[in-house]
């Protein structure tokens, strides 16, 4: 979270809500370890990452969605997901994600 | 163990500013069970005091998380626990994510020359902590350096016997001098330390010059072989930048121990 410490201290002096979601978990091979995380502004302005790219897209909509109904929540992306075609992560790894608002 | 605020509240400020300050701390948080996005954010005052603010909702797990944290900092390691909605071990009511914010890892810089700056540019972006030191305070000034976290002017073994004790494996001393004045001393002086790098600039002439003069300082084969001498990986670097390139990518793999070799000549996994 340390990387995106600039951001969150911004948008949250900007009064912007904020979702976070970090990388808890990670099964088999990975480009992020524990700890990486990525925020998105209620508006969709995007900071930091949790994979290499490939699943930043569904983080952002997962993202808005814990925003509007201000349920947190894990978030699993991998390739033993139903959704691997959609979302996976190219390296075959799996990745945990807790996700909620950045209103603590 | 001192409780100084209320359940949560202004937690991630209080983060931020330990942060901002470089103070080393951990954020646990409910990630499942009851509770889940409760935190607790725990520090080490000193000795076995820590400073403790949040909660997850129950006094003994709050105890219990609390010092695994701490652990876990200590360790440099960021993961999920499992616990027993009291605290309890071997129970899966409860998983606690642990995101250790350890200090960064430092560099020490022997040598305020043009290398050094682009050095403590590099080492910047990967989040190292960077102290040049140069005796000559005409190179060793701030203007100079405008990155680096401090600027010494001093003897390399004068500074080393201050922080020399702090230096663990993750750090690295980086003796780009190129004068034995200054070298031997910084590399005896790293040589006593836990420090995972030392790497010292030169052509190969000035190495086994250094060699000698190190053997004659007292340094033994085992000191010699801790030594990366001429500094750096063999990418073909000319530019200081380049050079500050191969210097930190022989960082990164002696501290993973992988091969330096092009993965695409390698098999096997890209990420342990």
């Amino acid at each position: 979270m340390r990387e995106i410490l600039g951001d969150l201290q911004r948008w949250r002096r900007q009064g912007r809500r904020v979702a976070l979601a970090r990388v808890v978990d990670l099964e088999g091979s990975g480009p992020r370890l524990p700890g990486a995380a990525m925020a998105v502004a209620e508006d969709g302005e995007v900071a930091g990452s949790v994979s290499g790219g490939c699943v930043e897209g569904a983080v952002v909509t997962e993202a808005l969605d814990v925003l509007a109904t201000g349920d947190r929540r894990m978030v699993t992306f991998g390739y033993s997901d139903d959704e691997a075609f959609a979302v996976g992560l190219t390296c075959g790894g799996t990745i945990h994600l807790f996700l909620e608002p950045l209103d603590w | 163990m001192t409780d100084v605020s209320d359940p949560g509240d202004g937690l991630f400020d209080r983060l931020a500013s330990l942060l901002d300050d470089e103070v080393p701390c951990a954020l646990a948080t409910v990630v499942e069970g009851r509770g889940a996005g409760a935190k607790l954010l725990v520090r080490r005052t000193s000795g076995d005091d820590m400073e403790v603010h949040g909660t997850l909702g129950d006094a003994d797990l709050d105890r219990v998380v609390a010092r695994d944290a701490l652990g876990e900092l200590s360790l440099g390691r960021s993961g999920v626990r499992h616990y027993g909605e009291h605290g309890e071990a071997r129970e899966e009511a409860v998983s606690v994510f642990v995101e250790s914010f350890a200090a960064p890892p430092r560099m020490l810089v022997f040598g305020a020359v043009d290398f050094t700056a682009a050095l403590v540019r590099v080492a910047k972006v990967l989040g190292y902590h960077v102290t040049v030191c140069d005796a000559r305070e005409v190179f060793a000034t701030r203007q100079r350096f405008p990155l680096a976290d401090e600027v010494v002017v001093d003897w390399p073994d004068r500074l080393l016997a201050e922080v020399g004790p702090e230096l663990r494996r993750r750090d690295a001393v980086c003796v780009l001098t190129h004068d034995v004045k200054f070298d031997v001393p910084a590399i005896v002086g790293a040589l006593a330390t836990s420090v995972g790098y030392i790497g010292v600039m030169g052509s190969r002439r000035t190495h086994d010059d250094r060699l000698a003069r190190l053997r004659e300082a007292g340094v033994d084969d085992e000191g010699l072989a801790r030594l990366r001498s001429p500094i750096g990986l063999d990418i073909g670097a000319r530019t200081p930048e380049e050079t500050a390139i191969s210097i930190v990518s022989e960082i990164i793999a002696l501290r993973t121990g992988r091969s330096t070799r092009a993965l695409s000549a390698t098999d096997g996994p890209i990420h342990d």
